[in-house]
């Protein structure tokens, strides 16, 4: 087992850092977050608090008609623990008619629809609020694939991006997330009894063993093997890190001209400020 | 003889050189307030660090009729400085450079001879190659200076010494990474160790100046150093924040360290420049040669 404990001090210092200066660069001074219940929005509304003070963090639940009762609660837990501004926008009535015209669509289609209606409506509250979106989507499922493209994945800057799932946990309990939240299943709730774990085939203590190896340390395939993992276990996860790499990346522009977007006009967003 | 030696650890705005050189005006005020002889700033200070395509429209020339030169030499006239900028050359070349200024001069120029063009480092795209490690006389005596991915290869530090620098100035502009469990990042770590050992093995002075402040997603550490002879920290800048670090230096302490501990007497240089020699004409013809 590799040991993935990291410093939680640092890594608060440097997320909390990183949030209030690219929010404030970008001329905003407010965070809009989308709040579940679960460990990573909790921890991502928890740093964004800190760095910006909670009057300046609107935690926005977005349940449907079928979430579970626990992601309202856990959700009201966190935001009555930091005193951040909240709002409760339900997405039933968004996503009701056109499940309704589809009635055959599958559960993929409905939950990217609805993964889909929440990012749009974190997007129109940031507008109301003068705040910029802030993510929360950690390193395992970014890797794996586990999003919805312009959906759960659409945010203006994302603090726990380079974090594992287990090292979420880890800073969850550091910043004082309530247990109850850190140790419940890992679920995107986008229908009753999903579960991560249980769609994707295997615990996120594992993958992120696997991950360390294959990303961070840069081991190849069969080293990975040697040192233990299942072959068919090490090859499922990197088909989903190559298969999955159009949602970490741009749309490629077709390049026609000397100078193209993506290709060689090249400057961080963070240009002039 | 002793100086007072600052290290201006700032953040700066990305490719706003009129704003930056507010603030190192401003740093300068405060760093003579304080009664500081020698005022280090970081890697592209001027600047900010990853310019891609801002490269070639923030470069300046330095030189006395420059706009941005121009306040910075007068301000050397109060102490001396070395900034950090992007410096186009008479035939368009951009480098990443740094330059000593002092009572008005422009003393020397340095273009950073390693261009770290791997991982998330990208500046061989967007900059020249420098190709000189020169050391130069300062009112403080000998210095030598490079940036940043110019000392994590041994050999600048080396030559700087047998080019007679007892104070080896180092300015970076380094992304933090390597997050463990530990109180201090990879980077920070890494740097820190091989200060130490410059310090160490050319029983010299070693001063860093690192800079803070992030720029999208990269973070930079700071935690400047100053390494006195005997490889003993003399001042340290906090971690990722701003900040003006001050040390005492006793130029006197090379002369009772080098009583000691002779490496400098006692360096085989012809001894290097043979075997150098022999090394590089025994290469293979795909090797590669720099």
């Amino acid at each position: 087992m590799t040991d993935l404990t990291i410093n939680t001090d640092l890594a608060r210092k440097i997320l909390t850092g990183f949030i209030q200066t690219e929010i404030h660069r970008a001329g905003f001074t407010r965070a809009v977050v989308g709040v579940s219940g679960g460990v990573d929005s909790s921890l991502s509304c928890y740093l964004a608090a800190e760095a910006l003070g909670p009057e300046n963090v609107i935690a926005v639940r977005m349940p449907y008609k079928s979430s579970t009762p626990d992601t309202m609660k856990h959700a009201q837990a966190i935001i009555e623990a930091l005193g951040v501004e909240s709002v409760t926008i339900s997405i039933t009535e968004m996503v009701d008619p056109l499940f309704e015209r589809f009635p055959d669509s599958n559960k993929i289609r409905r939950g990217n629809v609805m993964a889909r209606a929440r990012m749009i409506i974190l997007y129109d509250q940031s507008e109301v609020h003068n705040g910029l979106v802030v993510g929360t989507g950690n390193k395992t499922e970014i890797l794996l694939g586990y999003t919805t493209l312009y959906g759960d994945a659409a945010c203006a800057i994302n603090p726990l991006g380079d974090l594992y799932k287990t090292q979420v946990r880890q800073m969850a309990r550091a910043m004082g997330v309530p247990e109850e939240i850190i140790q419940k299943p890992p679920s995107a709730d986008l229908w009753v009894g999903q579960t991560d774990e249980g769609e994707l085939g295997f615990t996120y203590e594992e993958v992120d063993q696997l991950l360390y190896l294959l990303v961070d340390q840069r081991y190849s395939p069969e080293d990975c093997i040697k040192d233990g993992f299942e072959e068919e276990f090490v090859r499922t996860v990197l088909e989903r890190i190559r298969r999955y790499h159009y949602k970490r990346i741009l749309p490629p522009i077709a390049k026609l001209s000397n100078r193209t977007v993506g290709y060689d006009f090249l400057y961080l967003r963070d240009w002039g400020t | 003889m002793k100086l007072t030696l600052a290290l201006a650890q700032i953040n700066t705005h990305l490719g706003d050189v009129p704003n930056n050189l507010e603030k190192h005006l401003h740093l300068i005020g405060q760093a003579q307030a304080a009664g500081a002889d020698l005022l280090v700033f970081p890697e592209l200070s001027l600047t900010g660090y990853v310019l891609q395509d801002l490269a070639n429209s923030v470069a300046c020339q330095p030189s006395s009729s420059d706009p941005i030169f121009q306040p910075l030499l007068q301000a050397s006239q109060r102490l001396d400085l070395v900034v950090g900028f992007v410096d186009e050359d008479p035939r368009h070349r951009f480098f990443i450079a740094a330059a000593y200024l002092s009572q008005g001069e422009i003393v020397h120029v340095h273009h950073k001879v390693y261009l770290p063009t791997y991982g998330l480092f990208d500046e061989g795209r967007f900059f020249a190659w420098g190709d000189a490690v020169r050391a130069f006389d300062t009112r403080f005596g000998r210095v030598g200076v490079l940036i940043c991915e110019d000392f994590w290869h041994a050999s600048p530090p080396y030559l700087l010494w047998l080019d007679g620098a007892d104070l080896l100035l180092f300015m970076s502009a380094s992304p933090g990474r390597g997050l463990r469990n530990e109180p201090k990042l990879e980077s920070a770590r890494w740097v820190e160790h091989i200060n130490r050992a410059y310090a160490s093995l050319f029983t010299t002075f070693v001063a860093h100046a690192n800079r803070v402040g992030y720029e999208d997603g990269l973070n930079f550490w700071g935690g400047s150093t100053v390494f006195d002879p005997n490889g003993e920290l003399l001042a340290k800048g906090p971690y990722h924040q701003e900040a003006l670090t001050f040390a005492e230096i006793d130029l006197n302490q090379l002369h009772r360290t080098r009583s000691r501990l002779p490496l400098l007497r006692d360096e085989r240089t012809s001894l290097v420049q043979r075997e150098l020699t022999r090394i590089l004409s025994q290469r293979r013809p795909n090797d590669r040669g720099n």
